[in-house]
């Protein structure tokens, strides 16, 4: 395997941000509000064209702040979608970040009479291209780490409030900590979790990241700081194994097509996919699992 | 006996109101629980039972009406009032203990950010014990019976260590055993001077179990000393006219007499 520099960086770059989603998704997992990433990525369209449209510049700051804006918005508006119109929280969710997505897809048309803003540039980053970079370490490196450690200064300063407020949210606000203020508060991690991350290695990782690991480790364990220590670990391999399955991919159909490389197939899609076969993979485990315990309490009856 | 000056209300409920959307569900209620009593909410479903507790407590929006606990409003006195949910209110399949579901009735002494500790810790088990659960203490919740999961829920009241206790159905699908369990639990509580208000929903055992009763179907239909507000007339005006009901209610009734003349004669 012809292993390079470049990526030694994506594989740390991946790993980082994987992590760095896996946290806010299992707090949001726990909340049942899983979706909500989902929901936020596509929200932050009109978020990002709102930005542009009044600063009328690409800074990452504006953009930044717009499309955070615009993923609170999202949470915000899902609860109260939620509360008035009596629907389940999925719908609600579904309801408003169509909206908001259409909505972003207008103002884009508008935007984009201006300037070349391009709404596949917002919704698939690459981190091929991403971790290019002239510095001796690529900024999205530096970005996702910072994330990754913010996030996880967030969690262990919060883990109790934030275990009480997905619990049982009405004792949380009988005793003071206002679950839906965490509730929130734990949205807007998300949501710049979600902006910053899909910046450089799109939308789909993320959405898979804030989901998958949490899912397949609740498969595995019943115990909160087992569920998140296997979220990150599982996050982490995710990324290896994607990237490494990247690799031998692209060679394998390279091989079999005649050409050299294809670079199409994106390190962030596999990671994506592989989160998926980890899910699979654990999920088969429980249930073999299950299954040999059923098998040895029948024999034990049997015999008794 | 206190008289009417001495005892003080720990939770008065004045002419409150509250709608869902434009429903109205709890219509002019006026709700009293005095010191030191066992205080029972009963009504058929859908009465506004919960919903009476939680707007009392602010976790959902008053329409009109005016809610003091000890004389003062509710975020002054927080401290001093533990709240039961109906245990169908949580997802039973979190990862979590049962140690740490009781620890979180402690969670406002601790305060923001601070984790829990090995005191904390102690008191949770010390208040499983209390309610018969010391051998599951580091049991995942999930593999806990109905039966068990409510009484984790009682000793995380128990742990808050309150003067006034809202519990939402504590009896609801217990077995014989567990109820008797938890009705000692209550009978504890008010032995050390504390007040409890139950929503309850088993007629028969209401006078066994309680002092005060509130009968409420969306109004508060009449409350008061269960021996003297206890009536067949009066679960007639909170049920309605249905068979079922009126001769379960008449039953519960002939018991209530029954078993308050036994306490007369002892
Ligand atoms: N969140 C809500 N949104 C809209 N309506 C609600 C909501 N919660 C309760 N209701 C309605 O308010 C009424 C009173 O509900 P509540 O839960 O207070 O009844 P309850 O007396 O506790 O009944 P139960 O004995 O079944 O527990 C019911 O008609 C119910 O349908
Ligand atoms: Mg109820």
């Amino acid at each position: 395997m012809n292993w390079t520099g470049l990526d030694t960086w994506i594989v740390i770059t991946g790993v980082l941000i994987c992590m760095a989603c896996a946290l806010p998704g299992t707090f949001l997992m726990l909340n049942r509000q899983s979706m909500l990433g989902d929901g936020i990525s596509h929200a932050v369209l009109p978020g990002l064209a709102v930005a542009f449209l009044l600063t009328n510049s690409r800074d990452i700051f504006p953009m930044a702040a717009g499309a955070v804006a615009a993923g609170v918005l999202t949470a915000v508006l899902t609860q109260m979608v939620q509360r008035f119109g009596q629907v389940e929280s999925g719908a609600a969710l579904g309801v408003v970040f169509c909206g908001l997505f259409a909505v972003g897809l207008i103002l884009i048309r508008v935007a984009s009479d201006k300037v070349d803003l391009d709404a596949d540039c917002v919704l698939y980053g690459s981190i091929e291209t991403a971790v290019v970079d002239v510095n001796l370490v690529p900024r999205v490196a530096w970005i996702s780490g910072g994330l990754l450690i913010f996030n996880a200064l967030l969690i262990a300063f919060f883990y109790k409030e934030l275990r009480l407020a997905a619990f049982d949210p009405a004792l949380a606000t009988t005793l003071g900590f206002n679950a839906n203020a965490i509730r929130l508060g734990l949205t807007v991690v998300a949501s710049v979790t979600t902006v910053l991350a899909f910046e450089s290695v799109g939308s789909i990782l993320v959405i898979a990241m804030l989901v998958v690991p949490a899912a397949a480790a609740s498969l595995l364990t019943h115990k909160l700081h087992w569920l998140l220590a296997l979220a990150l670990v599982l996050a982490a391999a995710s990324a290896v194994l994607g990237h490494i399955g990247a690799i031998t991919l692209r060679r394998f159909v390279g091989g079999l097509f005649g050409q050299s490389d294809l670079g199409a197939t994106s390190s962030a899609a596999m990671m994506a996919v592989t989160a998926g076969v980890l899910f699979l993979i654990c999920w088969l485990v429980t249930a073999v699992r299950q299954f040999a315990n059923r098998r040895r309490v029948a024999r034990d009856s049997h015999r008794s | 006996m206190h008289t009417a000056e001495t005892t003080p209300l720990l939770l008065a409920v004045r002419d409150l109101n509250v709608a869902y959307q434009s429903k109205v569900v709890v219509w002019d209620a006026d709700f009293d629980a005095p010191f030191g009593q066992l205080v029972a909410i009963v009504g058929p479903n859908g009465a506004g039972k919960s919903t009476l507790i939680k707007a009392a407590l602010g976790l959902v929006p008053i329409a009109s009406g005016s809610v003091r606990f000890f004389g003062l409003p509710y975020a002054e006195v927080r401290h001093r009032v533990a709240y039961v949910p109906q245990r169908e209110s949580v997802d039973w399949d979190f990862p979590v203990s049962a140690v740490d579901v009781v620890a979180m009735g402690l969670y406002r002494r601790l305060g923001w950010c601070l984790p829990v500790r090995r005191r904390e810790l102690d008191l949770a088990r010390a208040a499983l014990v209390k309610v018969g659960l010391a051998d599951y203490a580091s049991r995942q919740i999930s593999q806990l019976s109905g039966g068990q999961q409510q009484r984790v829920f009682l000793a995380r009241a128990l742990a808050q260590d309150a003067d006034l206790y809202l519990m939402d159905e504590p009896f609801a699908s217990v077995d014989a055993a567990t109820e008797r369990a938890i009705v000692e639990v209550l009978r504890e509580l008010r032995a050390s001077g504390r007040t409890v208000v139950c929503v309850h929903h088993d007629l028969p055992t209401v006078p066994e179990y309680f002092d005060h009763v509130a009968l409420l179907n969306m109004r508060v239909v009449a409350q008061g000393p269960v021996s003297s507000t206890f009536t067949a007339e009066n679960l007639r005006k909170t049920y309605g006219a249905r068979l079922t009901l009126l001769e379960e209610a008449a039953q519960a009734v002939e018991r209530a007499r029954v078993s308050l003349q036994h306490r007369e004669e002892r």
